[in-house]
């Protein structure tokens, strides 16, 4: 079994968990949960793909072809536009808390409100 | 809590995410042995079915159409939330950058950006309206021709200034396209209610070859209307995460 598709995910949700929890910047914690959503995405791939299977387009392959499954690309997909909603909205609100309180960092923020 | 404690908490939670990640994982068929059967079920039919030869896109725009719906409204709600929480204040007002700098200019944009910018922006535009409407066919469809047709007003930005990406962009205007985007795929939706069809049936004639640009009925159409959303959404947010440049809030600093 091969483990490395896995292991990247792995170690791709830690690292950008690690950022999360020890980020002193809201914007890099902002970026920190995009590289967290972004291993989703390649446990999704990882775990629809096929071996020497093709890419689920069938235009310049005879159908019939083995081809990897199209459910999990779409779902990555939704992933995707949920993440850039999330991310729109983070950071809109990153900028109101600068405005508010003159400062981006999550301690200091914390300490702010108690 | 201090920074030691929150990553003392952190390595605590974080074994215990390993332990249920390997247990998970025990669980998963192997790398490359995926189990099917949806994913190889569609893939058997739905070049027959829809006559697109892009899968990807038959699932996204007609065998789970009803969730895409759900999908582009997630981005309409989140261009939405960042005009609401972005909103003029009481106490805010427009400034632009040269009124901060009192005896000089704001820099003027470098002339190799603006060239730079300036060359792209054609291409971009082609590529964001090929890959809207070539959903059907190969590796594209609404939403990503829609983020690289955003990209375009991007460049204009970046060429420019604000004030000219707000005059390729009026708010007013790409609200109401960002609406017909929107509203466009929900009404292919109940047009197929009024014939009489489930909502998101494929009603329009599906052509002959498969992949041809007029093939695949409402996917190729639905694809259109979500990359014109996209793009419109994406033009908005960006817009207005641009003009917070321009607000100082009266009082601070």
């Amino acid at each position: 079994m091969h483990i490395v598709p896995f292991a990247a995910v792995a170690w791709i949700l830690g690292a950008g968990l690690y950022g999360v929890v020890t980020s002193r910047h809201l914007i890099h914690q902002i970026v920190c949960l995009i590289v967290v959503q972004s291993s989703t995405y390649v446990l999704l791939l990882g775990v629809g793909y096929v071996t020497g299977a093709v890419a689920p387009y069938f235009y310049d392959v005879p159908a019939h072809t083995p081809a990897v499954d199209p459910v999990v690309q779409a779902l990555a997909l939704t992933d995707v536009v949920v993440e850039a909603a999330v991310t729109a909205l983070l950071l809109a609100f990153a900028i109101q808390a600068h405005k508010r309180f003159g400062t981006l960092d999550p301690q200091e923020l914390a300490e702010l409100r108690g | 809590m201090t920074p030691a404690a929150r990553r003392r908490a952190f390595l605590i939670a974080g074994a215990g995410l390993v332990a249920f990640y390997l247990w998970g994982l025990a669980g998963l068929p192997g790398f490359g042995h995926y189990p099917g059967p949806y994913g190889t079920i569609i893939n058997r039919v739905a070049v027959a079915q829809t006559k697109a030869t892009g899968v990807v896109s038959a699932v996204n725009f007609e065998y789970r159409g009803f969730d895409t719906v759900g999908e582009e409204f997630i981005l309409f709600v989140a261009a939405t939330g960042v005009a609401t929480v972005l909103r003029h204040l009481r106490g805010e007002r427009e400034r632009s950058a040269v009124d901060e700098a009192l005896d000089r200019d704001a820099p003027p944009t470098s002339e190799a950006v603006r060239m730079v910018a300036l060359i792209f922006t054609g291409p971009t535009v082609v590529i964001g309206w090929y890959l809207a409407s070539h959903a059907q066919t190969s590796p594209s469809g609404g939403f990503q021709g829609g983020v690289v047709l955003a990209t375009a007003f991007i460049l204009i930005y970046l060429a420019g200034q604000f004030l000219v990406f707000e005059r390729v962009s009026p708010v007013d205007i790409t609200d109401a396209v960002e609406a017909a985007g929107a509203g466009g795929f929900a009404c292919i939706g109940v047009s197929a209610v009024a014939l009489g069809l489930p909502y998101l049936s494929n009603v329009l004639p599906l052509g002959r070859t498969p992949g041809a640009v007029d093939s695949s009925g409402t996917i190729a159409l639905i694809s259109f209307f979500v990359g014109v959303e996209v793009a419109a959404a994406f033009v908005l947010i960006v817009g207005e995460l641009l003009e917070q440049t321009l607000l100082i809030r009266q009082g601070s600093r």
